[in-house]
């Protein structure tokens, strides 16, 4: 590395960081336990946690699959399916939020139908969870997407041929080779649904313990009450460094 | 192709051109406003009308105010409600005294063709879907006053940062009615059936507007003026706006 790429190695760290330090700075420290297990903040954090939990359940039981046929798809099937797959994950989460709602919603594509039956997704938990997912689900799916192309299927292919029937090469090699992928994949996930807020807004409302989710409130008390607000970001702040430092751990190459 | 990319660098070459000659003739003393984001419409078609050159930065309230404190460059600030306005003046950021130069009502708003048959804020509501704004901020705080004159407990499936959310929820058809602004509400359009509410009048929104203090006071009170002369008014009144 020349040593002139320490310089914008400097200007490019700063710029990341100072704008976490400066929140850091202006927290109320002193009055953050008060602030922190108020009512509204702790069923907030609740309703947050409870959601990304089953977005990424719902991210893993319907990403795995995706990224195993995609990873077995060669040429314009390939491109076409990873793009479709990649484009709710760089969408403006405003747009998001619109697409859900012209679909999902009452009158939305799908949603009059599911309306004629008498159910209604728009202000429910389920449509936080809906926002998670959609938003979410493509960082599983390109990771692991990425990892089961890389594995050349040796191992797999040495299990069927033992005898291993095409699911247990699924469980038992497959998938444990995929496991680096999988965890971070999946922790990626977790933290895209837990910052979800335009998706949210937009489609499924705010109301206190069904809707309303940590960065939604965040955005409601910074109205009112900065400190608060300040506050319940560090929250987020810190579960996002959990969730990256756990995803980090499993990502190590395996020392030999 | 380095045909192409010839002519593409003159047209650039050309707008940038023409962009810094707009930027320099537009260097004249013309106000920057600062104001409360429902005054979007109105103040731009008064700029245009009076064919002045405004320099508007629209957002929330309060927001605006924060930026006021921290040294934003402005000549006028127009807040959507009387505690932002005083905020501003306890914050030294005002110039002289504020003037009220509008009103704005609550009005119940439904979807075209009041599917759910909302007939007020009474029993109709039970069990439609009701949208209103979060009691945190103002129109919240607007709305939960109306709820104790009228008498009602209002039981909403969701509770909105911005009256523009709670607007959006209704004209999507996502929910059965939702509590606005009267001017929300005559933006709208045909999108939404407006119900008024009786007892609104008592809760009436101000509007003021303010000098800010290190603006230019001349153009300052040019934009005051014209937003408080009879054709700044009608046309505020046009936009749904209750008089000063």
């Amino acid at each position: 590395m020349p040593r002139w790429t320490w310089l914008p190695f400097a200007l490019g760290l700063t710029f990341l960081v100072v704008p976490l330090a400066g929140m850091l700075a202006r927290v109320p420290w002193a009055e953050l336990p008060a602030l922190l297990v108020s009512h509204e903040a702790v069923e907030a954090l609740g309703l947050s946690l409870l959601t990304c939990v089953v977005a990424t359940a719902v991210s893993l039981v319907l990403g795995v699959p995706l990224a195993l046929a995609m990873s077995r798809m060669t040429g314009r099937t390939a491109v076409v399916v990873r793009t479709l797959v990649t484009i709710p994950m760089v969408l403006p989460p405003v747009v998001a939020g619109l697409a859900l709602l012209s679909t999902l919603g009452r009158r939305g594509l799908v949603g009059q139908h599911l309306s004629a039956w008498g159910i209604e997704i728009g202000f429910t938990t389920v449509a936080v969870v809906c926002a998670q997912v959609f938003v979410a689900m493509p960082f599983l799916v390109i990771a692991l997407e990425g990892a089961l192309r890389a594995d050349s299927g040796d191992y797999g292919t040495v299990a069927a041929n033992l005898g291993a029937s095409p699911t247990r090469v699924l469980w038992r090699v497959t998938l444990p080779m995929s496991m680096p992928a999988l965890v971070s994949g999946a922790a990626l996930t977790f933290a895209r649904a837990l910052g979800e807020f335009g998706a949210t807004l937009t489609f499924a409302g705010s109301l206190a313990g069904t809707t309303r989710t940590l960065p939604l409130l965040v955005y409601l008390t910074r109205e009112q009450d900065t400190d608060l607000a300040l506050a319940l970001a560090l929250v987020l702040v810190l579960v996002a460094l959990v969730v990256v430092a756990v995803s980090a751990r499993f990502n190590r190459p395996v020392s030999t | 192709m380095n045909h192409y990319v010839r002519r593409a660098a003159a047209v650039l070459l050309a707008a940038t051109l023409i962009g810094a000659a707009a930027c320099s003739a537009g260097e004249e003393a013309h106000p920057v406003v600062f104001a409360a984001a429902s005054l979007t419409n109105p103040f731009a078609d008064l700029a245009e009308n009076a064919e002045v050159n405004v320099d508007y930065s629209f957002g929330g309230s309060n927001g605006l105010v924060d930026q006021l404190v921290g040294g934003a460059p402005a000549d006028v600030f127009a807040s959507a409600n009387t505690a932002t306005m005083d905020r501003a003046v306890e914050e030294g950021v005002t110039a002289g005294e504020p003037v009220r130069f509008a009103t704005n009502l609550l009005v119940l708003v439904t979807p075209a063709g009041n599917p759910a048959g909302i007939t007020g804020l009474d029993e109709s509501l039970d069990g439609a879907k009701l949208v209103i704004c979060a009691p945190e901020v103002p129109c919240g705080a607007a709305t939960a006053a109306l709820a104790e004159t009228v008498g009602i407990t209002l039981e909403p499936v969701s509770e909105e940062s911005a009256v523009t959310d709670v607007l959006g929820k209704v004209t999507s058809g996502e929910a059965d009615a939702g509590l606005v602004y009267a001017t929300d509400a005559a933006g709208a359009g045909e999108d939404v059936e407006t119900l008024e509410i009786p007892e609104s009048s008592q809760h009436v929104n101000e509007y003021w507007i303010v000098a800010v203090k290190g603006g230019d006071a001349d153009s300052a009170s040019s934009f005051i003026e014209l937003v408080t002369a009879a054709a700044g008014q009608e046309l505020l009144a046009d936009f749904g706006f209750g008089p000063a």
